[in-house]
């Protein structure tokens, strides 16, 4: 979806905020947050494109307005909503509804496992690839409503392959219920002229992993 | 959308903004830290996580750091061989290291006298974490997602790093599960040094790429 958190190439931020003695987190709950969102990893209710896209569905307002750490505890508040693990009115009133408790998927003891296996998005695919490395490619100009991962400044645009990774879960597809609907993905090289104009610098460019449906000849 | 997301974009944040509840007389400061113990009690009391998860994940992540990322770097400076294996394919390069890579594969990228890479995710905050730690302020923030893809040079000059101008700059937009670390050009001066003599010099930001490795330290004349 063509929103706010597609930022590539937006104009009037301002200076880059450095500060080269920054905790970590800057308050517990920053860090409680990161943690609770982890745990709930386990119950396999979202996945990572489902979560991205969670965030990207707040109003541009909402978004600009928020730290990193507020949008990523006001998601995992909706994301929690949405899969019916607590209520809104739970939320709001800080305490669990009637009803029966949940059990939890893991103990404790097995989430670093878990963590340590990961959740790889690639996966096998009997498709041969489509694009070679050196292929010049062309991307779609499609402005689809939903979660996609190619960037508006990257669209319409024509690269060279310079990686195939091999196939991985599409997240167009997987942040909708979609199922891993796996596609070949690659890495692609931008000059910078192609993207921003003449006014970029000949020589520099951008690289993207982009997916194969994304993609055309050039 | 689905009804249920309209719903909770339309309506969801509105109840989350307690702030502006009476039942709740708190300042803006506080929303977020009540928002976030409400939900961890919640959670705990309706047995969709254990009190020691949230503890056990904060453990895990304070023993991520960009440690991990500073001897993968030393070792292909050291190790010409480790190198050659880190830049065809980072993933199986690293499992010597055993480190855990969470959700996604790892990709080397070498800066050369030709070209400078960096790395941003313009989409959301992509980060290497298992082997950098939890990304730093600059890096989440909009300004260094909006401009790093189209005026990469400047945003380099913010960190103090100014590149020759014969050396070209690879912006890497990390839009996909695959992490990005950057191999920072060797400092002179450091030949024979070892791995954990040479992980010293290996900044997180080096590894970004936004600085470049530290150079060593000049012996004071005796």
């Amino acid at each position: 979806m063509n929103s706010i958190h597609d930022m590539g190439g937006m104009h009037g931020f301002g200076a880059i905020p450095i500060d080269e003695n920054e905790p970590v987190f800057h308050d517990e709950w920053e860090g409680k947050t990161v943690a609770m969102r982890i745990a709930m990893n386990a119950w396999r209710k979202w996945n990572i494109d489902m979560a991205r896209h969670t965030v990207e569905r707040f109003s541009p307002g909402e978004y600009l307005g928020m730290s990193y750490y507020e949008r990523w505890i006001t998601s995992l508040a909706d994301m929690l909503v949405e899969a019916d693990l607590v209520s809104l009115a739970e939320i709001a009133n800080g305490r669990a509804g009637p009803g029966e408790k949940q059990t939890p998927p893991l103990t404790a003891d097995a989430v670093p496992v878990m963590i340590k296996n990961g959740r790889p998005s690639a996966r096998e695919l009997d498709i041969s690839a489509r694009f070679q490395v050196g292929a010049a490619v062309r991307t779609n100009t499609d402005n689809p409503t939903g979660h996609t991962r190619l960037p508006r400044y990257a669209r319409g645009r024509t690269g060279e392959i310079v990686i195939c990774h091999g196939a991985h879960v599409f997240p167009d597809a997987s942040a909708h219920g979609g199922g891993d609907a796996p596609q070949h993905l690659y890495a692609v090289r931008f000059s910078a002229r192609e993207l921003w104009g003449n006014s970029a610098e000949p020589k520099n460019s951008v690289i993207l992993d982009l997916w194969e449906s994304y993609l055309n000849n050039a | 959308m689905s009804d249920k997301q309209v719903e909770l974009n339309e309506h969801g944040h509105e109840l989350l903004a307690w702030s502006d509840d009476s039942r709740h007389d708190v300042d803006e400061a506080d929303h977020y830290v009540l928002m976030a113990d409400a939900i961890r009690d919640l959670l705990i009391e309706k047995g969709v996580i254990k009190a020691g998860d949230v503890r056990e994940q904060l453990e895990f992540m304070d023993s991520r750091s960009e440690d991990m990322g500073a001897r993968i770097v030393a070792r292909a400076w050291a190790n010409p061989d480790f190198k050659e294996r880190l830049l065809a394919n980072g993933t199986e390069a690293i499992k010597e290291f055993d480190i855990p890579m969470l959700d996604a594969e790892l990709v080397v990228v070498e800066n050369t006298n030709e070209f400078h890479n960096m790395v941003v995710c313009t989409l959301c905050s992509c980060y290497p974490r298992t082997i950098l730690g939890m990304p730093p302020d600059w890096y989440k923030s909009k300004t260094y997602r909006s401009r790093s893809v189209n005026e990469p040079r400047a945003v380099l000059k913010e960190f103090g790093t100014d590149l020759a101008d014969d050396v070209a700059v690879r912006v890497h937009d990390s839009n996909a599960d695959m992490r990005y670390l950057v191999l920072p050009l060797r400092p002179e001066g450091t030949d024979g040094w070892s791995e954990p003599e040479l992980a010293k010099l290996v900044s997180r930001d080096s590894m970004i790429g936004v600085s470049p490795a530290t150079e060593p330290a000049t012996e004071p004349e005796t």
